[in-house]
């Protein structure tokens, strides 16, 4: 499809890549992706969707914005303490973008919706801050089999890695399990500088990004892991496990159930 | 020489702050061990209470998870790197 004078304006700081055009483009305006939370990840992630002209993105968070969401999630200002987070990012990322649609969804990813959802879009971001929607997250994409962007980041550590489903290790291969709740201390000292999460999302608007371009290689069977203390980024490299629950030779989860974890703060 | 252990960031405030550390171990129990005499505390962060790692825990000897090789019986040595990668879900 021909760009019309105003998108080409737009995009043109991007158009402009090899990489991208007028074909690249159009892949941006025909994809659909869910970001599961508005936060300090989901913030970035929104930001470069929507503004690299994503053509459907889907937003789904249940909680209002707080004070303390301030430092970091940039996609709210002052005045919107109290209003319901999805219904402001998706506000925003229209002012940003006119051009695409976005659907807000107040309310959370649970186990109730969890595979519905998913299954209407072409991929998912996960942006969340708590395990077992994580842990949700990944067995719904394989079990509909979209590609996921998964990205954590708390304390001066981030972690992004993607995964293509039964192609590519799951965050269930990696991680078997999350925390039981009651199994890891508690998370008073959690807490993230709001440029650190900055990063952690922006690697992964950068990732979803590049997997509808089809530029580069994907971060499958790779776990990037950041040091924010060093500023330094390390890889592992990661593989399926045979004795995955959810992708895995037998799996034992088959259908999404839901699941009980300690909130955000493992080792 | 030793055996240098990577600390994830939220464990090395049980470090004194240091991101690696220097173990000695002929295996991955035995430097584990090690790293608790050494830093008391971060053992029960990584291992359950009958000692198994825990399953949002992942150890790698010179990038390669130990899942895939003999569990906490990976032999290690002298120069051999290991990292400690819990699952983080902070957003």
């Amino acid at each position: 499809m021909a760009l019309s004078k105003a998108q080409v304006a737009r995009y043109s700081r991007q158009l402009i890549l090899p990489e991208v055009g007028v074909s690249g483009q159009n892949r941006l305006s025909e994809a659909s992706v869910l970001v599961i939370g508005a936060g300090g990840l989901g913030s970035p992630v929104l930001f470069y969707l929507s503004a690299a002209g994503v053509g459907r993105i889907g937003v789904i968070d249940a909680d209002a914005v707080a004070w303390s969401n301030l430092h970091r999630q940039t996609l709210y200002e002052t005045p919107d303490v109290g209003r319901p987070k999805a219904v402001v990012a998706a506000e925003r990322i229209r002012r940003l973008n006119p051009e695409i649609s976005v659907e807000a969804i107040e309310g959370r990813f649970d186990a109730a919706n969890a595979k519905d959802l998913v299954s209407r879009w072409h991929m998912v971001i996960d942006g969340s801050d708590n395990f077992a929607t994580r842990y949700l997250a990944n067995d719904a994409c394989v079990l509909a089999n979209r590609f996921l962007v998964h990205g954590g980041v708390v304390n001066f550590q981030g972690q992004v890695m993607s995964v293509r489903p039964r192609q590519s290790a799951c965050y269930r291969c990696v991680f078997p399990e999350p925390p039981a709740v009651g199994s890891v201390p508690s998370c008073q000292e959690a807490g993230v500088l709001g440029a650190e999460a900055g990063l952690i999302g922006s690697l992964m608007a950068h990732e979803a990004l590049k997997a509808i371009l089809g530029v580069g290689e994907p971060l499958l069977n790779r776990l990037v892991v950041f040091d924010g203390r060093l500023s330094r980024f390390r890889e592992v490299p990661v593989r399926r496990n045979p004795d995955c629950a959810v992708c895995g030779e037998h799996p034992t989860i088959n259908a999404i159930q839901s699941i009980e974890s300690a909130p955000t703060c493992a080792g | 020489m030793a055996i240098t252990v990577r600390i994830p960031t939220p464990l090395q405030r049980l470090t004194n702050g240091q991101g690696e550390v220097a173990c000695e171990g002929k295996n991955v129990s035995d430097l584990l061990g090690d790293l608790d005499r050494r830093y008391p505390g971060v053992k029960e962060r990584i291992c359950d209470e009958t000692g198994k790692l825990r399953r949002f825990v992942n150890v790698f000897v010179n990038e390669e998870d130990i899942r895939f090789l003999q569990g906490d019986q990976t032999a290690v040595k002298d120069g051999d790197e290991v990292s400690i990668i819990p699952a983080i879900a902070g957003g």
